[in-house]
């Protein structure tokens, strides 16, 4: 896997799936890159204008609670966010961020600020911040994520093996 | 020696198992709605899915955006439509009312079963000692092939309701008490055994409202036990036999809280999150400019009953909006019998179509800038009824309703 690199993008904690895509809008049609344009929009008006391609959501405690709506992981990487990292994540979300293949990272994230430069290791699990020349360690993913990772999500790990291979 | 939830986990993976175990289990029941099926379809196109491995334990309903409200969503729906005539799956069209009402009033979830479903209050139907869980639809479209998902076996939080509600006090204010004390990620990961007499006292409809908040403390289920009443309930409902799965004596817990209701006050949740938990005292007198009763929470037959029994005979105040979305169309059916919706309607209220009505900001009562809303739903954060500068507070179908009368935040003990 490759290292992923850009800006931190910092949000508190509980940030729910109604804030990274509003129900209004997820009901309407399905083309991410159109939805995108909504990322955040109730809590950081205007977010897609200000982030650049490879940026990371970085954020507090239980990112992504809320709905199951798979349009929230679609959406953050429809927009260009290389992986969200944060203390922790909310069930469904972070199962589904795996299953749509969108690299999800859990670690301290007090010591990171907005703007910093940031590079992941998602291999050794390793964030470097590269702004303050720190390195935090992250929580490594359970084996049958990186299973289903690896395959590139679980439409793909189906496609290869027409079921659950994850022994 | 189990939880509820390793035994049933351990009858369907064939094994036992415990807490932390990574399994493969059969899934006896799944469901996806008009927000999640249109993905569900991409995601088992983009498997290849040919077929389902089972299309009679799957069904699909528009309640989140019905009936449509422009022609987008409209194109979404007649895809739903024909992918489900096209792969033999049951659907619940615009008017049958919402998911997590339907799936229990049609029989599909019955206990000791695993059912999974996208949408995340699926945990509802815990209180129906069914293994209920809200899935993504990747992981539904996965399911729909191989009739399997994958679990980490959860380990558990027993809580304990004890002590007799007093009048004016319901299930809802056992549920938000119970989000305000375990906080929104108290129980990420984990299952919810809920048990205790005041549960026991309790009808299916009003344990629905309890396990249905359980994913509001990030929980995966909320079990309950199955005893006489989910019996009868199932009686002329179930479509298979069952049998309802206890926790064995030794089972092991994470922890036990016990709490005695006897004392409890109706509770309201504040903006913008569903831990955001007070006792009434502490708002009455809050002005609201709109009241809704009806959703997954809180739209069952007994909900607006209570409400209409409030509502008897009164007025709406001036300048409030109430509007009731019943949660089905046989919660519709039962409530125009009995004369809850003819009172309802005398009084004020606007009824809508059985489907999550304004819950999520579709359609059908979008609060207005500034404004003010009691809900009898599960969640109140920002903009999640379509408009991020109104503010939400959530309530049983009692409070909202003697709210609705005097305009303000008000105890329904006063009048109960
Ligand atoms: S009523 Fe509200 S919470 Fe329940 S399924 Fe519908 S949108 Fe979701």
């Amino acid at each position: 896997m490759k290292q992923l690199a850009g800006k931190a993008r910092k949000f508190g904690d509980n940030i729910n799936t109604d804030y990274i895509i509003a129900g209004k809008y997820k009901f309407k049609s399905t083309d991410m890159n159109d939805m995108a344009r909504h990322l955040m929009e109730d809590v950081r008006p205007g977010f897609i204008d200000e982030i650049e391609k490879g940026d990371f959501i970085v954020a507090g405690h239980n990112f992504g609670m809320g709905s199951s709506r798979e349009q929230a992981p679609l959406v953050i990487k429809a927009a260009g966010i290389s992986a969200v990292i944060a203390k922790d994540f909310a069930r469904i979300f972070y199962r589904n961020c795996i299953n749509v293949g969108l690299p999800v990272i859990e670690c301290d994230t007090d010591s990171i600020d907005e703007g910093n430069e940031i590079r992941v290791d998602l291999e050794k699990g390793i964030v470097h911040n590269v702004t303050k020349g720190s390195k935090i360690k992250a929580t490594p993913l359970p084996p049958v994520m990186v299973k289903i990772l690896n395959d590139g999500g679980l439409a793909e790990h189906f496609k290869k093996h027409g079921e659950f291979k994850l022994e | 020696m189990g939880t509820i939830a390793e035994k049933i986990l351990s009858a369907h993976a064939g094994k036992e198992v415990k807490q932390g175990d990574i399994i493969v289990s059969p899934v006896d029941f799944m469901m996806s709605q008009d927000g999640t099926t249109p993905l569900t379809i991409r995601a088992f196109k983009g498997m290849q899915g040919t077929k389902f491995k089972d299309p009679s334990s799957y069904a699909i309903v528009i309640d989140h955006n019905a009936p449509s409200p422009m022609e987008s969503v409209s194109n979404l729906h007649r895809e739903m439509r024909t992918f489900a005539e096209q792969f033999g799956a049951r659907l619940f069209d615009v008017g049958e009312g919402v998911c997590h009402v339907i799936v229990p009033e049609q029989g599909y979830a019955l206990p000791g079963s695993v059912i999974i479903g996208a949408d995340s209050h699926t945990c509802t139907y815990g209180a129906l000692n069914a293994f209920a869980t809200g899935v993504g639809s990747t992981d539904l479209a996965a399911a729909l092939i191989s009739g399997k998902t994958w679990f980490k076996v959860p380990s558990t939080i027993k809580l304990q309701y004890d002590g007799k509600l007093p009048t004016g006090v319901y299930s809802k204010d056992i549920a938000l008490r119970m989000t305000g004390k375990l906080t929104s990620n108290g129980a990420t990961y984990k299952a919810l055994e809920i048990v205790g007499e005041a549960i026991d006292a309790l009808s299916v409809d009003a344990r629905m409202t309890i396990s249905n908040l359980a994913v509001e403390t990030g929980a995966k289920v909320g079990l309950m036990r199955c005893d006489d009443k989910v019996i009868e309930y199932l009686r002329t409902r179930a479509r298979r036999a069952f049998k309802g799965v206890d926790p064995d004596p030794g089972a092991k817990y994470e922890s036990v809280l016990k709490e005695d209701v006897s004392k409890l006050s109706p509770q309201i949740a504040c903006p913008p999150d569903v831990d955001n938990v007070l006792p009434i005292e502490k708002l009455e007198g809050k002005e609201v400019d709109q009241v809704f009763i009806g959703t997954c929470t809180n739209g069952r037959l007994e909900d607006l009953r209570i409400a209409a029994s409030i509502l008897d005979g009164k007025q709406v105040a001036k300048g409030v909006r109430l509007i009731v979305s019943p949660a089905s169309k046989e919660v519709l059916l039962s409530a125009m019998e009995c004369g809850a919706i003819q009172k309802l309607v005398k009084a004020g209220a606007s009824v809508t179509t059985p489907s999550c009505g304004p819950c999520v900001g579709t359609c059908n009562g979008i609060p207005s800038d500034e404004e003010v809303v009691l809900s009898t739903a599960n969640r109140n954060f920002r903009g999640r009824m379509g408009n991020s500068r109104s503010s939400i507070y959530l309530s049983s179908p009692a409070t909202a309703a003697y709210s609705a009368i005097k305009g303000f935040i008000a105890d329904p003990r006063e009048v109960l």
